[in-house]
């Protein structure tokens, strides 16, 4: 405890060090001068925080893997009725993800899940810049324009799914508009389009509306500068616009990847569960489970689980996405401490 | 100092007591549950009186809510609220397990499809019915069989239903044909001459459920059985690498080889069959009789109406087997109320309600002598033909792992209907998966 006793500010009541210290944090600086007393106090107020978090995230997760070990050996007594005996059986739920059948709706479904977070999410973001770069610009009826685009977003998805579902039926409007006789809603390629095409319409305005809020904190001398030196539009795009907005723009992307990796309910309600060409991995579990076979499900959901988080962490340590915030935080701490040496320097001089 | 060192004992009280009321929180959770399952011990008795909720499919006649709507007026202290459950059958039966499982109460009254009577009572979702509580014998034998688990009625019947070969009559009859075909050959025959005429131009010949889905399950058990073979034998062993099965799976895969069927009817479900039919876009359809009543409307919502017959769906060599479908009623264990159910559940299967039911609702009642009244059949002129189809019924296959069975037979018809396997692969890989799930 004594060793907390860093100098405290001129007239601060003797005996109230704990008002004190956070008065002066410019002065304790960093990680390295934090005193033992404070890490515990820090843990100690963090812990009903933590509590929750173990609670609400860490306990499901371990039941989980712990339901994933077993499996319901389902079988009748004399009467009829459904004997329930669940036994251990290891990683078998896992080992089987890779042979047989349920191997085949396994790597069918990874491949499904892989094929539309990478096709959507693509289509997205090059849409959702698109979007931003026409909002963007000064123009009447710009914030009707970016109410509207939110529209799409703003539907649940499984709603969307359903007005999809009416306009991809057989005698639907799409098949009117393109004079054709597509089955939309049936197994094959055009189920997987039909599916990217109403993703897409959903989530762009998403990124569309984050990239926005990065480009619109570009400061507009930028763009003045660059037009002196006489750059055109494209280069202003590929030398400013572009690499200003990239700390957003990959955010907003690890968001959709990780929702789309997760994609449940607009396959389920457009195209129907149990259809191959659109199952994903949190349909087979969903599936699984329904099918009350509860161990192989939590297996797929904690591969699910997996592929989530791998995706997640080399998209941070690769692309070094800001997800928390960090880098922002040093900036505006640098700022704040350089306007107030100014201030400082400027109270000086008066 | 000290000062400091009263805040850190605070905090630590502070999350001693947050712990402490985590612990109390569980602790008021696990006597609740305790609390709940409690009378499932004593569930046969039926104790309990209140309000209840009735769990359905849509009634669209609304000829159920009538009949709960005289309840209601009758027990103001006992109202029974209608939870009206999805379109799909599969999922109200995800929708009625869930709640199963999880013990919740919200659920009092099942409307249950035939097909899932085992798997609800050997899960012990359903309670066994008293034995005089049903007038049974005044019931058509097989729905009463259909809601019956090892000799234990676990169900009150409450409709039924067998397929309904719907066709246009007056094109029949502007082609020259006299009756109806009875057989398939007789179909494709009279397909031939109809879709010549210039009235028929655009239509197609014949089409029924073919999406993936419960009612694959139906359209492929009928075309199995209308070829003379079966999915299940009475021992409960699958047969669908028969020669029998083969032939009847044949039927639908060359339907659309051929283009009798349209190519969409792979995405039909009950309603786009009937929209289609409706629309004067199909000469036949199987289907299922609720349909009678739309069809024949003279608002102008149907062009059809006045223009359609109805008989026994064909079979190879004479009419067809239809599958047994319908609902009957059963009593959740998990609700408090089980005496106003059971109460409830007498008062909506009772004969005089099934007579009023008739007067909006074309859903055939379980009871046989209600088909012969003739003051009925002048309403329903297809209840004869129903009769027919019922008394020639054979039910889905009766088992326990029904959810795993229906999908491995839709998986596997869907795959040959699609063409995405020859229909021997897809009959022994059919096979396969049902003997490993009736091995269970």
């Amino acid at each position: 405890m004594t060793t907390t006793t860093t100098a405290p500010p001129a007239g601060a009541q003797p005996g109230t060090p704990q008002t004190a210290s956070p008065a002066s944090p410019r002065k304790r600086g960093h990680r390295g001068n934090r005193t033992p007393g404070e890490g515990r106090m820090a843990a100690l107020l963090l812990s009903p925080t933590l509590l929750v978090l173990a609670l609400v995230i860490v306990y499901p997760l371990l039941a989980a893997v712990h339901q994933s070990l077993y499996r319901a050996e389902s079988g009748l007594d004399a009467d009829g009725f459904v004997a329930d005996v669940e036994s251990f059986v290891g990683l078998a739920n896992y080992a089987d993800l890779f042979v047989g059948e349920t191997g085949r709706r396994f790597l069918n479904a990874l491949g499904n899940t892989t094929f539309f977070t990478l096709t959507t999410v693509f289509l997205e973001t090059v849409l959702g810049l698109c979007l931003a770069l026409a909002m963007n610009r000064a123009f009447r009826g710009r914030s009707f324009l970016r109410a509207s685009i939110l529209v799409p977003w703003a539907v649940p998805t499984a709603v969307s799914g359903l007005l999809w579902r009416w306009i991809f039926q057989s005698d639907g409007i799409a098949n009117t508009l393109l004079g054709s006789e597509i089955l939309w809603t049936a197994e094959g390629n055009a189920s997987r389009a039909a599916i990217i095409i109403a993703e897409v319409w959903k989530t762009a305005p998403f990124i569309g509306l984050l990239v926005l809020a990065g480009m619109q904190v570009i400061p507009g001398e930028v763009y003045e500068a660059a037009k002196i030196d006489g750059a055109g539009w494209w280069r202003q795009l590929g030398s400013i616009t572009l690499p200003l907005v990239k700390p957003t723009l990959l955010v907003a992307v690890l968001f959709r990847m990780l929702d789309a990796l997760r994609m449940f309910d607009l396959p389920f309600v457009l195209i129907g569960p149990g259809k191959e060409s659109v199952e994903t991995l949190s349909m087979l579990a969903w599936d699984e489970s329904n099918q009350l076979r509860y161990g192989s499900a939590s297996a797929f959901a904690i591969m699910l689980f997996l592929y989530v988080a791998v995706v997640a962490i080399v998209f941070v340590k690769v692309l070094g996405a800001d997800v928390t915030g960090a880098k922002e935080l040093k900036l505006i701490s640098k700022k704040s401490r350089t306007k107030a040496t100014r201030t400082q320097k400027a109270e000086a001089t008066r | 100092m000290r000062q400091r060192r009263r805040t850190w004992q605070t905090l630590l009280a502070t999350t001693a007591s947050l712990a402490v009321a985590a612990v109390a929180l569980t602790g008021c959770g696990g006597t609740a549950t305790d609390a709940k399952s409690a009378p499932k011990a004593a569930a046969a008795s039926f104790e309990g009186k209140g309000p209840i909720n009735y769990v359905s499919n849509r009634d669209a006649s609304g000829a159920a809510n009538k009949s709960i709507e005289e309840w209601n007026a009758a027990h103001p202290e006992e109202k029974v609220t209608f939870i009206e459950l999805p379109d799909s059958a599969d999922q109200q039966r995800q929708q009625l397990i869930q709640n199963a499982q999880i013990k919740s109460d919200t659920f009092s009254v099942l409307n249950l499809d035939v097909v899932w009577t085992s798997e609800f009572a050997a899960n012990k979702w359903i309670l066994p019915l008293p034995a005089d509580a049903i007038p049974t014998d005044k019931m058509i034998p097989a729905t009463v069989n259909a809601a019956t688990y090892r000799d234990t009625l676990v169900g009150a019947p409450y409709y039924t239903d067998g397929a309904l070969f719907y066709f246009r009559s007056d094109l029949l009859k502007a082609a020259g044909i006299a009756a109806p075909p009875k057989t398939w050959d007789e179909m494709k025959t009279a397909c031939k001459a109809i879709l010549a005429l210039p009235e028929a131009a655009g239509m197609s010949c014949y089409a029924g459920q073919f999406d993936k889905n419960e009612a694959l399950t139906v359209n492929f058990s009928e075309a199995v059985a209308s070829a003379g073979g079966t999915v299940v034998d009475a021992e409960g062993k699958p047969t669908v690498n028969t020669p029998e099965a083969k032939a009847g799976l044949n039927l639908l895969v060359d339907g659309f080889k051929d283009g009798l069927f349209p190519s969409d009817a792979i995405t039909y479900l009950e309603e786009q069959g009937r929209r289609a039919f409706q629309d004067g876009k199909l000469v036949f359809m199987r289907n299922w009789p609720f349909l009678h009543a739309s069809l024949s409307a003279t608002d102008g919502s149907s062009k059809v109406a006045g223009k359609f017959g109805i008989t026994s769906i064909p079979g190879t060599d004479g009419p067809g087997v239809s599958t047994l479908g319908g609902r009957s009623l059963a009593i959740s264990p998990f609700t408090a109320n089980k005496a106003t159910a059971l109460e409830f559940v007498k008062f909506f299967t009772s004969e005089e309600q099934a007579q009023k039911r008739l007067a909006l609702s074309s859903r055939a009642p379980v009871y046989a002598s209600l088909f012969a009244d003739p003051a009925v059949v002048a309403k329903r002129p297809f209840f004869p033909t129903l009769l027919t189809s019922l008394n020639n019924a054979q039910p889905r296959p009766k088992v326990v792992q029904y959810g795993a069975t229906t999908k491995a037979i839709q998986e596997e018809a869907y795959a040959a209907i699609t063409g995405k396997k020859d229909t021997d692969t897809a009959l022994n890989d059919m096979q396969a998966k049902l003997t490993e799930l009736s091995a269970k």
